[in-house]
C-alpha cells in the first residue's frame, strides 16, 4: 500500500438537489487508477444521482471533481467521453433497432476517408464493422457473431455484452457501470463480471454500482458505502465481511476512520 | 471454441426451424418497405383490368405529377416521423412559402429569384419555429404543428387577402417546374424529377451519413441516443429546419403544378402526407422505416385515386379505400415491430 498514487477520478463535497429533495449532500469519491471500486447503499442513497454527476449526465450543484487532479465540469454526456469515461447504464442505452455495429459507435462515427468522408459525410460502415467484431470477440462474447444484427434480436446478457464492450472499446481511463448484472442470469452475470475484470487488467480503473453483495466481493478492490448522500466509509472485501458492509449501509454500525481503507491498494 | 460453436449450432437450428410466416415477418422488418412496394405492383396490375387506358405512358405520366406535391412534403414527414415526431403543419408551411413567393413576384414586383429565395426563408423560418417550440419550450410535436398549422394558415389567409395568383401573373420562373421533359411517351414534368432528386439525397443521408444514423436513434430510443452522447436536440432541430425547407421548396412544384398560388388550395396536404409516410412503411411510433417507401406510399395514393376513377368508382370508394390502406398499413407495422422482441 502506497499513498503516493494520486486518485484518478475525485469528487470532493458533490451536492445535488431535485427541487426539495436532496440527492447527495456533500459526497466524496476518490477511484485509483487499475482499481474496481465498488459502490454500494441502500436505495435513495445517492448512488446513481452521484455516477449520473461523474458521468456528465447530470451537473451537480455544488463540490469539485477532478480527473488525474485537474477539475472537472461536464455539461453533457459528451464532455465526460471526450475525457475518457465511459458508461454503462443500467437501461444499457443501445437503441434496439440499429445493429450492433451502429451501437457501438453510436455518437462518434467514423467516416470513409477522403473526398467521400469529408465532402459527402459517408460513414465507414464496413471499417466500423470490421472493428466492433474485434472488439466484441476480444471480450471473448463468442456468441455474437454478426455485426449487422439488429440490437433488439439479441438477448439481455448479449445486449449487455453491447454495452460494455462499447464502453471497453472507447473508455480511455474509467468505466463506470450502473448495476451490469441486475437483469442477467448467472451465467451471463459471469460472464459480465470476467469482463469487469478484464477491463481491470487492462488498467482501466472501474466504478461498479451494484446491490449484488457476493458479486462485489467477488470482484471489487475497495468497496466505498453509501449512506444519506454521504460516503459512510470505504472498506476492502478483506478487511470487512459482508454483513458488516450491509450493517454500515443501513446505519446500524460506524466505521472509525482508522479502520477503513481511503488509500489506494493496488 | 467448442462451447460456442454449440450455441451457434443451437441458433442455426432455431433460425432454421423459423415458418414461412416468421421468414416474412423478419424480410419486412429488415425492409419495411417491401409490403408497399408489393401493394403498389399489385395495384398496378389489377387496375390494368378496370381501364384499358390505366397502364398507358400518359396515364402513368398523370399519376407522377398528381403524386409528385404530396411526395414531396412526404419526404420532409418522413424525417419527422422517423424521428417519433408528427408535422400537422406541413401544408400549411407549403402554402405559406408558395403565397410569400408568388406575392412578392407579383405585387411587389420582385424578381423571381428573389422571391423565391424569400419563400424558401420563410418555410425554413417556420420550420425552425417548430422545432424550436418542441426542442426548447419541450412541447408534444403534435400539439406544436396542429397550433402552427392553425397560425400559418391564418398568416396565409391575411398575407394574401384572400385573393388566387393566377399564372399569367405569374413569372415563368414560377411555373417551371410544370414544365414536361420531353422522354419518349412519358411526360415527367421537371417537377416530378426535382421531387425524385430530393428523395435520392434524403436516401443518401439517411443511409451513409453520421446524421441519418442519429435520426434513427433519436426515434428509436430518444434517452438511449441522449446516453449514447448524441445532441439530440440538435438533431431534432436540424430535422425540422430540413423538412421546412422541404416544404418550402414544394411551394415551388405545387405553384407549377397547379399553374397558380391559392391561399385555399392543399387543405388535404397535412394528412395526405402522413397517409403517404405510414403506407410507405414507415412506423410511426418513429425509428424504423425508408425514405423511399413515402414515395412508394405517395404512388400507391396517387394510383389507387387515379385508377379507381378510371375504372368509374366513385370518389366516396376511393376515400374509403384509402382510409383501409391506412389501416393495413400500421397493422403490417405492428405485426412487424413483434419479430424483434
Amino acid at each position: 500500500m502506497s499513498n503516493s498514487v494520486a486518485p484518478v477520478l475525485e469528487a470532493k463535497n458533490l451536492v445535488k438537489n431535485y427541487g426539495r429533495v436532496v440527492a447527495i449532500d456533500g459526497a466524496d469519491l476518490q477511484l485509483f487508477p487499475g482499481e474496481i471500486l465498488a459502490v454500494v447503499g441502500d436505495n435513495g442513497a445517492g448512488k446513481s444521482t452521484m455516477i449520473k454527476c461523474l458521468s456528465g449526465a447530470e451537473t451537480p450543484d455544488g463540490g469539485v471533481m477532478e480527473l488525474d487532479g485537474k477539475p472537472i465540469t461536464f455539461r453533457r454526456q459528451k464532455d465526460s467521453r471526450d475525457a475518457g469515461i465511459e458508461t454503462v447504464y443500467q437501461t444499457l442505452a443501445v437503441s434496439p433497432a440499429l445493429d450492433i455495429a451502429a451501437n457501438l459507435y453510436l455518437g462518434r462515427e467514423i467516416r470513409k476517408k477522403g473526398p467521400l468522408g469529408s465532402i459527402f459525410r459517408m460513414l465507414d460502415n464496413s471499417g466500423m464493422k470490421k472493428s466492433a467484431k474485434e472488439h466484441i470477440t476480444s471480450l471473448g462474447i463468442g456468441t455474437i457473431q454478426n455485426m449487422s444484427q439488429a440490437v433488439e434480436t439479441l438477448s439481455g446478457g448479449q445486449r449487455q455484452a453491447v454495452s460494455v464492450a462499447r464502453a471497453a472499446a472507447f473508455g480511455q481511463k474509467v468505466i463506470i457501470m450502473d448495476e451490469p448484472t441486475a437483469a442477467l442470469g448467472v451465467r451471463e452475470s459471469g460472464q459480465v463480471l470476467k469482463l469487469i475484470q478484464s477491463l481491470r487488467e487492462k488498467g482501466l480503473a472501474v466504478i461498479l454500482i451494484s446491490h449484488n453483495m457476493p458479486q462485489v466481493f467477488e470482484v471489487a478492490d475497495r468497496i466505498h458505502i453509501q449512506r444519506l448522500g454521504k460516503r459512510v466509509a470505504v472498506v476492502t472485501p478483506k478487511s470487512h465481511t459482508m454483513n458488516e458492509v450491509v450493517a454500515v449501509m443501513t446505519g446500524a454500525l460506524t466505521l472509525e476512520e482508522k479502520d477503513q481503507t481511503l488509500g489506494p491498494i493496488r | 471454441m467448442s462451447k460456442s460453436n454449440l450455441v451457434t449450432d443451437a441458433a442455426a437450428e432455431f433460425k432454421g426451424r423459423a415458418t414461412n410466416k416468421q421468414k416474412v415477418q423478419a424480410l419486412l422488418h429488415k425492409y419495411p418497405w417491401v409490403s408497399s412496394a408489393v401493394v403498389l405492383v399489385f395495384a398496378l396490375f389489377i387496375f390494368s383490368f378496370g381501364n384499358e387506358n390505366f397502364l398507358t405512358p400518359n396515364n402513368l405520366s398523370l399519376i407522377l405529377q398528381q403524386t409528385a406535391v404530396i411526395g414531396a412534403i412526404a419526404a420532409g414527414q418522413t424525417l419527422i416521423i422517423l424521428t417519433a415526431g408528427i408535422d400537422l403543419s406541413c401544408g400549411a408551411i407549403a402554402i405559406f412559402a408558395s403565397m410569400v413567393m408568388a406575392k412578392t413576384a407579383f405585387v411587389n414586383g420582385w424578381p423571381g429569384w428573389a422571391a423565391f429565395m424569400l419563400g424558401i426563408a420563410v418555410g425554413t423560418g417556420a420550420g425552425a419555429f417548430n422545432g424550436w417550440l418542441i426542442t426548447k419550450v419541450n412541447l408534444p410535436p403534435f400539439i406544436v404543428t396542429l397550433g402552427t398549422f392553425n397560425v400559418f394558415s391564418a398568416l396565409t389567409l391575411f398575407y394574401a387577402t384572400g385573393r388566387t395568383i393566377m399564372d399569367k401573373e405569374l413569372e415563368p420562373f414560377f411555373l417551371y417546374l410544370g414544365n414536361p421533359i420531353p422522354l419518349g411517351a412519358f411526360k415527367i414534368t421537371y417537377g416530378v424529377l426535382l421531387v425524385i432528386v430530393m428523395y435520392l439525397i434524403l436516401a443518401f443521408s439517411l443511409r451513409y451519413t453520421g446524421w441519418g444514423r442519429h435520426v434513427y436513434a433519436v426515434g428509436d430510443d430518444i434517452e438511449a441516443a441522449r446516453l449514447a452522447g448524441i445532441q439530440v436536440k440538435r438533431v431534432l432541430m436540424s430535422v425540422y429546419i430540413t423538412a421546412g425547407f422541404i416544404f418550402a421548396v414544394t411551394s415551388w412544384v405545387i405553384i407549377g403544378r397547379v399553374a397558380a398560388a391559392s391561399p385555399n388550395s392543399g387543405t388535404n396536404l397535412n394528412l395526405d402526407s402522413i397517409t403517404a409516410v405510414v403506407i410507405g412503411g414507415t412506423s410511426l411510433f418513429g425509428g424504423r422505416g425508408a425514405i423511399f417507401g413515402s414515395l412508394i406510399g405517395a404512388v400507391i395514393v396517387g394510383v389507387f385515386r387515379n385508377g379507381l376513377t378510371l375504372a368509374g368508382v366513385d370518389l366516396y370508394y376511393q376515400t374509403f379505400a384509402v382510409g383501409v390502406l391506412i389501416i393495413t398499413a400500421v397493422s403490417i407495422d405492428q405485426w412487424i415491430r413483434k419479430a424483434g422482441v
